[in-house]
């Protein structure tokens, strides 16, 4: 390339020019600019659609984790009309600081919101939102509300006659932590940590705690999804990258076809075959092995969890196993059989370590792809066999808890990025192979 | 894989071994898919078979399960079959309605994901690209991040800007999670392109749109309509967006058959399987070929 030398000591005093006279340096980082900029104007409208359609709402999620602005703020169901509830009793807790006995001023405000939220019908949803801090205290909004017109001063004595649970201060701290916009107490209730009455972070008792306890199961269920199979795909891609290619082509296919199969139909065949009076437990009972009555249960349980997933992700443990070992030339393990080692030796020293790039990227990817996974467990999962993902889908289902369940995806989201960062540094990935 | 003539007896016992071992994993793998086949003509609504299955009587088989897939939720099952039943069917069938719904919003997103990320794919194979592998990663994403938690923003999202229960909703967060598929198979084409083709055609006179469409397009065409096949599957086996962002009667074959699944499995279910299962033998087919195609031409081009 003659215009590399263009910084050459052997140039002239003003450097090599174009033919239309301007310097040869500037004109070739012109045209590389310009090159960067066709490159990227390709990639540039998928970029805006994926963050449009998937960051933007990715980062919706991480900001409603940590707020839900239903103890400020009231959203009409029918108009969206927005109003700023409990302003006063907001007030009282600035003024005031955390541990403080509520006084008659306090229990004013709080009349004065209550008042506000029972003509806004607003109280359902306050209430939804103290539960949950405070369990068990939604009930106390409802009613106290529904007779908000009937209070009057004294208000402590009156909401006390409502309900003496008013005087509860872990109500109180409850309240105030909601009265700010944004909260980590989400996060801390995803970590199975609470708040004590006077605002510290505290444990939960061990009898409540949860998450921590699904987070540690999805964990150990994934690694042994994992190490399940690798254990099954390590043989058959091995059969499959030393087969003549016009064999493991054909057999290929039987790690293909279950790749492209809709997921909900493996599900419902192993649903199908590990039921209780299903196939796998009639063959053992035909053959024998088990009596009529002591049917095997293997699904709705972990096990199920763990059968099912292994089916579904082995193909992306031979994948990449497969296209690691195609290479590798069959003359090294024979020279090492030739200098006397056994055909064990020979492949655990020689064989064995050329495909651990196979082995790491496999395991890697089906690790990423088993914590999250939802449907599966949520099918044939049964209780004990749930993992993360279907609390979060509980959460946001059932419990509506919204913000506890984005949460919990945020938490889920970084463990998932960790892990995908280490691919990309540790496999790249551009190396992700599909079939 | 043969077994050389000097093995010792161990060996012998040891490559016999392993190959039953290689077959049963072969058939954990396969079987699955493809005992539901005969179950799905199960005349009684077992999960099962039955005795008269086992021994290959006619009247343990049946059609009834592929029937109930036609008439559930038709207006008048009971006419006689002729041209009307056939259009109840067709206007008012749960399961057609549902494979309807899930084939406009397949198509439309496979369109979407493949035009954008094909476009997307070319750029990225540029060398002079800049932050290819941040901008790389991040297209790459929706494949990788649980797919809960992409429902769950998008249900956020989409509430907040009016796109719950619509179509194009669907259609866009579908297009998201396929566009991943489409950006690794053109880039694992594009990576046997010979970039040379294209300076040879600019330098005959051909301006860069009638490059890319006479010699570009025709060499990655394989990947990119393997590509599509990809996006396609993965929309039309998607449930979890589905079940988050679409309205009641934007009903699609997978919630369709989730939603029978939980509440009352019958073989009914077994019957959309084989035939999803049927639709996935010709799609793996048809990536296999284009496979081989693509493989072909570039084997004939040099470098």
């Amino acid at each position: 390339m003659a215009d590399m030398t263009a910084t050459s000591p052997g140039a002239a005093p003003q450097g090599l020019q174009t033919a239309d006279g301007r310097p040869l340096k500037a004109a070739l980082a012109a045209s590389q600019a310009r090159a960067k900029r066709r490159a990227f104007y390709l990639v540039a409208p998928l970029l805006a659609f994926v963050l449009l359609t998937f960051v933007l709402p990715i980062g919706q999620l991480l900001s409603r984790s940590v707020s839900d602005p239903r103890f400020i703020e009231n959203v009409d169901r029918s108009s969206g009309e927005v109003t700023p509830i409990m302003v006063e009793l907001r007030d009282w807790f600035k003024a005031n600081p955390p541990g403080t006995e509520p006084d008659e001023a306090a229990y004013q405000a709080l009349a004065q919101g209550l008042a506000q939220l029972a003509e806004l019908r607003g109280q359902g949803d306050v209430g939804t939102r103290i539960n949950y801090e405070a369990p068990g205290t939604r009930s106390l909004f409802t009613k106290t509300a529904r007779r908000a017109d009937d209070l009057e001063a004294p208000f402590k004595e009156a909401i006390l006659d409502v309900d003496e649970d008013w005087a509860d201060p872990v109500l109180w701290q409850a309240m105030r932590d909601a009265s700010s916009r944004y909260t980590i107490n989400f996060y801390l209730a995803a970590l199975d940590m609470t708040r004590d009455v006077d605002g510290n972070i505290v444990n939960v008792p061990e009898d409540r705690q949860v998450y921590l306890l699904l987070f540690k199961r999805t964990a150990i269920l994934s690694v042994l999804i994992t190490v399940t199979t690798l254990v099954l795909g390590f043989p058959v891609a091995y059969l499959l990258a030393t087969l003549p290619l016009r064999y493991s082509n054909l057999l290929m296919i039987l790690v293909l076809l279950p790749f492209w199969t809709s997921l909900l139909v493996r599900t419902t065949s192993w649903m199908v075959l590990l039921q209780s009076q299903g196939v796998v437990n009639d063959l053992l009972v035909w053959a024998g092995i088990i009596g009529d009555d002591g049917r095997i249960q293997m699904i709705y349980n972990q096990m199920g969890t763990v059968i099912a997933m292994t089916h579904i992700l082995l193909p992306f443990t031979v994948l990449p196993l497969y296209s690691v070992m195609r290479p590798i030339k069959p003359s090294y393990v024979r020279a090492a059989r030739s200098l006397g080692a056994t055909s064990w030796t020979a492949f655990r020293r020689v064989y064995l370590p050329q495909t651990v790039p196979g082995i790491g990227a496999g395991a890697l990817l089906v690790f990423i792809l088993a914590v999250g996974y939802y449907i599966t467990p949520a099918l044939v999962g049964g209780s004990s066999g749930q993992l993360i993902s279907n609390l979060i889908a509980f959460h946001m289902q059932n419990s509506l808890n919204w913000s506890l369940a984005a949460a919990l995806a945020s938490l889920l989201l970084a463990g998932v990025l960790v892990l995908y960062w280490l691919y990309d540094r540790l496999v790249g990935i551009d190396n992700l192979k599909l079939g | 894989m043969a077994l050389p003539i000097h093995a010792s007896r161990l060996e012998r016992i040891w490559h016999y071994t392993y190959l039953t071992i290689c077959a049963l994993i072969f058939l954990f793998l396969i079987a699955p898919i493809l005992i539901i086949i005969p179950l799905s003509f199960n005349a009684e609504p077992y999960f099962t078979f039955t005795e008269k299955m086992l021994s290959f009587d006619p009247t343990g088989y049946s059609m009834r399960w592929y029937d109930t897939l036609l008439t559930l939720g038709m207006t008048n099952p009971e006419a006689p079959r002729n041209a009307a039943w056939w259009a109840d069917a067709w206007a008012n069938s749960t399961w057609i309605r549902a494979a309807k719904n899930s084939v406009i919003i397949g198509f439309f997103s496979t369109i979407l994901a493949t035009a954008l990320g094909t476009l997307a794919a070319l750029g990225l194979s540029r060398p002079e690209m800049p932050f290819r592998r941040t901008v790389m990663a991040v297209l790459i994403s929706p494949m990788i991040v649980p797919i809960i938690i992409t429902a769950t923003g998008l249900f956020f999202f989409y509430s907040k800007t009016g796109l719950a229960g619509s179509y194009v909703g669907i259609i866009m967060a579908h297009a998201t999670l396929g566009i991943p598929f489409v950006i690794i198979t053109v880039t694992a084409t594009l990576v046997g392109f010979d970039q040379s083709l294209n300076r040879a055609a600019a330098n005959l006179g051909a301006n860069p749109a009638t490059s890319f469409f006479k010699i570009t397009m025709p060499l990655i065409l394989p990947g990119v309509v393997s590509g599509a096949l990809f996006a396609f599957v993965t929309s039309f086996d998607e449930v979890v967006v589905v079940l988050f962002v679409a309205a009641h009667d934007q009903q699609t074959i997978p919630r369709q058959m989730w939603a029978g699944i939980r509440e009352q499995i019958s073989p009914a279910i077994l019957a959309v399987a084989t035939i999803l299962v049927v639709v996935s033998i010709g799609l793996l087919t048809a990536v296999e070929l284009l496979r081989r195609r693509s493989e072909r031409m570039r084997g004939l081009s040099p470098g």
